[in-house]
């Protein structure tokens, strides 16, 4: 697993191996990528994975962090995102972007692949909290 | 009691093709890739039939079919549109088992919602679509003696319509019944869960309309969703699903310029009035059945009541009946007819609502029953089954602020109606909401303080034609299920008129 954290402190986001693999092979095909957070409805809750800038993010939106990640010897990093409307909810918690077998939809682009990014979570530790300023 | 034979079992009453492609011009059109994607059923996990993978250039020759359909079909007649219409809900209704059966198996849903609920709906919504635009009427206004501005309703043209796949067929139905009544041609892209429910209803009335007036285009939303809400050959574009994408797509509608409609999902507050236990009545068994209402459709719905308030001077008591009677609903086969629950539509989706379940304990919500998935055992014990889950809590936990989607409610408590109220309102979503009270004017006022564009009073989960259906907050635009739609789906034409013979005198 890889952990978004940084010198800024503790992290908000973490990638899993499986997760991490497949972003390589996605961005052989569509170029550099972003992960925004989805609320509500049928495939909502769920990560959605972008060519990056495909999505345009705003004061509307909180970067929770970039999940610094590798293809071999190539280094690249993906930025994720959530509405900051969202973010005042989820702000608690920590989130691990995992892969599953299923089938995607919205326009996330690893629905044809046969998987799904699924958001996995656990509490942000006090110590953690407190880093965050929170 | 029946149960039903599967779909490609002998005697079953239902023929699913071995493949589908995509429905364009009124004929099946293979996919310019030729490629397709398997569909499984989630009754057992196992693939029932292929379908067409549509890309871009699908979605073109879509659009081609639609605009050559468009222009004839804004010029038929209201009554002829309104017949067409009404025909194809004849249709629909002299086949409502088949079709009922057909999506059940596709999306994993109780026979006995599909029965009772979906399709009769949908023959419904059909007709009253059909008696809405008959009775629909232009306006004049008389400016001054001389000057009179004309008020025409005109057709978009061609418009886009992406379907979720929690009601395959009513969904589309919703969005195709307006569309069409107001003139319209549509290319319609269903969820890639439930791609071939649609094409069964096409099969059945595919030959009532004009060729091109729908067409079908199947697919990865990445792949086709995407060509078609990003087309510049669209006049308005429709959608159901999340708030990520909802924004994806309002972002394309602002590059063409085209109006959307959008319904983003909920996290429905679904509130018991201390009166509601003043009695052990049928109005009591009634609200325990409302709140037992998040399970239905296995709490794939858009506005599943998945949170619960309940006042704490009936709390221990209500939940306590409420508890019984959500473990008394049966959960097996979705087409035996005396299965309440049946399964999630995908394994994504399983994985999801599991997730939560992990989510809220970690949060320290208490799994008051369910919590897991469920093995129903035989071929069953390959499909997406939960068990219906009730968690006791606060309303800042995630649970209770995310559309979790599966038969999950989040249940607290409230000391009073100003409390109710505030807890209702603590959410990003206002789609639907309950309202459980004997008292005239609790049930009234708090009708108008939730900040929700449906509030079922006294009753939960109906949907008839005529009640308009849509959301506040982040819970989208527009307003589905009501006349008031096809202004969603129609451009208004203004005459503005002199009768007077005599110059204006500027020059």
């Amino acid at each position: 697993m890889t952990d978004a954290g940084g010198p800024d402190g503790p992290a908000r986001v973490a990638v899993t191996d499986a997760a991490a693999e497949l972003l390589a092979r996605l961005r052989r095909r569509h170029g550099e990528l972003m992960f925004h957070q989805s609320g509500g409805c049928c495939d909502g809750s769920s990560p959605m994975c972008y060519p990056a800038g495909d999505f345009l993010t705003s004061d509307a939106d909180v970067h929770l962090g970039d999940l610094a990640l590798s293809d071999g010897e190539d280094l690249f990093t993906v930025p994720v995102w959530m509405s900051r409307a969202q973010f005042e909810y989820w702000s608690h918690t920590h989130l691990t972007i995992d892969v599953v077998p299923g089938r995607g939809a919205g326009f996330s682009v690893e629905a044809p692949e046969g998987v799904r990014f699924l958001i996995r979570s656990r509490m942000l530790t006090d110590a953690e909290l407190t880093a965050l300023g929170r | 009691m029946t149960v039903y034979t599967a779909p490609g079992q002998p005697g079953s009453i239902v023929e699913y093709r071995s493949r589908y492609d995509h429905w364009i011009g009124g004929e099946y059109v293979p996919p310019a890739s030729g490629e397709y994607f398997e569909n499984p059923t989630p009754v057992t996990g196992q693939t029932f039939c292929e379908v067409a993978r549509g890309n871009a250039e699908d979605v073109e020759r879509a659009l081609d079919a639609a605009h050559g359909a468009a222009p004839a079909w804004g010029r038929t007649s209201v009554t002829e549109r309104a017949n067409i219409l009404n025909a194809i809900a004849d249709r629909i209704e002299a086949n409502v088992e088949k079709i009922a059966v057909a999506e059940s198996w596709e999306n994993g849903k109780a026979v006995r919602e599909t029965l009772g609920a979906d399709i009769p709906l949908a023959v419904d919504h059909f007709r009253y679509f059909a008696g809405a635009i008959r009775a629909q009427e232009g306006s004049i206004s008389e400016i001054d003696g001389d000057t009179i501005a004309y008020h025409f309703h005109e057709p978009l043209g061609v418009v886009g319509q992406i379907i979720p796949w929690n009601f395959p067929i009513l969904m589309a139905v919703w969005k195709l019944a307006p569309a069409l009544a107001a003139g319209n041609a549509v290319v319609l892209k269903p969820a890639e869960q439930t791609p071939a429910s649609i094409l069964y209803l096409m099969d059945i009335i595919g030959d009532l309309l004009p060729p091109g007036v729908v067409n079908v285009v199947n697919g990865f939303g990445v792949e086709a969703g995407k060509p078609l809400a990003s087309s510049s050959r669209i006049r308005k574009i429709a959608f159901t699903g999340e708030t990520t994408t909802g924004r994806l797509i309002m972002q394309y509608a602002s590059a063409n310029i085209i109006p959307v409609t959008l319904e983003l999902g909920g996290k429905s507050p679904n509130v018991f009035f201390s009166d509601v236990a003043s009695a052990q009545d049928d109005f009591y068994d009634k609200a325990l059945e409302g709140f037992t209402m998040f399970a239905f459709n296995q709490g794939e719905v858009c506005t599943c009541p998945s949170r619960a308030l309940i006042q704490s001077d009936i709390y221990d008591q209500f939940l306590g009946d409420a508890l019984k009677r959500t473990e008394a609903a049966v959960q097996g086969n979705p087409l035996d007819t005396e299965t309440m629950i049946g399964a999630q539509a995908s394994n994504d989706q399983l994985e999801k609502i599991l997730s939560y379940i992990d989510i809220g304990q970690a949060e320290g919500a208490k799994v008051l029953t369910g919590g897991q998935r469920a093995d129903l055992g035989g071929d069953l014990s390959g499909g997406f089954y939960v068990q219906p889950t009730i968690f006791e809590g606060k309303n800042s936990m995630r649970i209770f602020q995310e559309e979790i989607f599966g038969p999950v409610v989040s249940v607290t408590d409230f000391a009073d109606y100003d409390d109710a109220i505030k807890i209702a309102n603590d959410t990003l979503y206002g789609l639907g909401a309950g309202v459980w009270t004997r008292n005239g004017t609790t049930a009234y006022r708090a009708g108008r303080d939730i900040e929700a564009g449906r509030v079922w009073t006294n009753c939960y989960h109906a949907y008839p034609a005529a009640a308009a259906f849509g959301g506040y907050k982040g819970s989208g635009v527009g307003r589905e299920n009501h006349k008031m739609m096809l202004d969603h789906y129609q451009q208004t034409k203004n005459l503005l008129v002199s009768y007077s013979g005599v110059r204006d005198g500027f020059f």
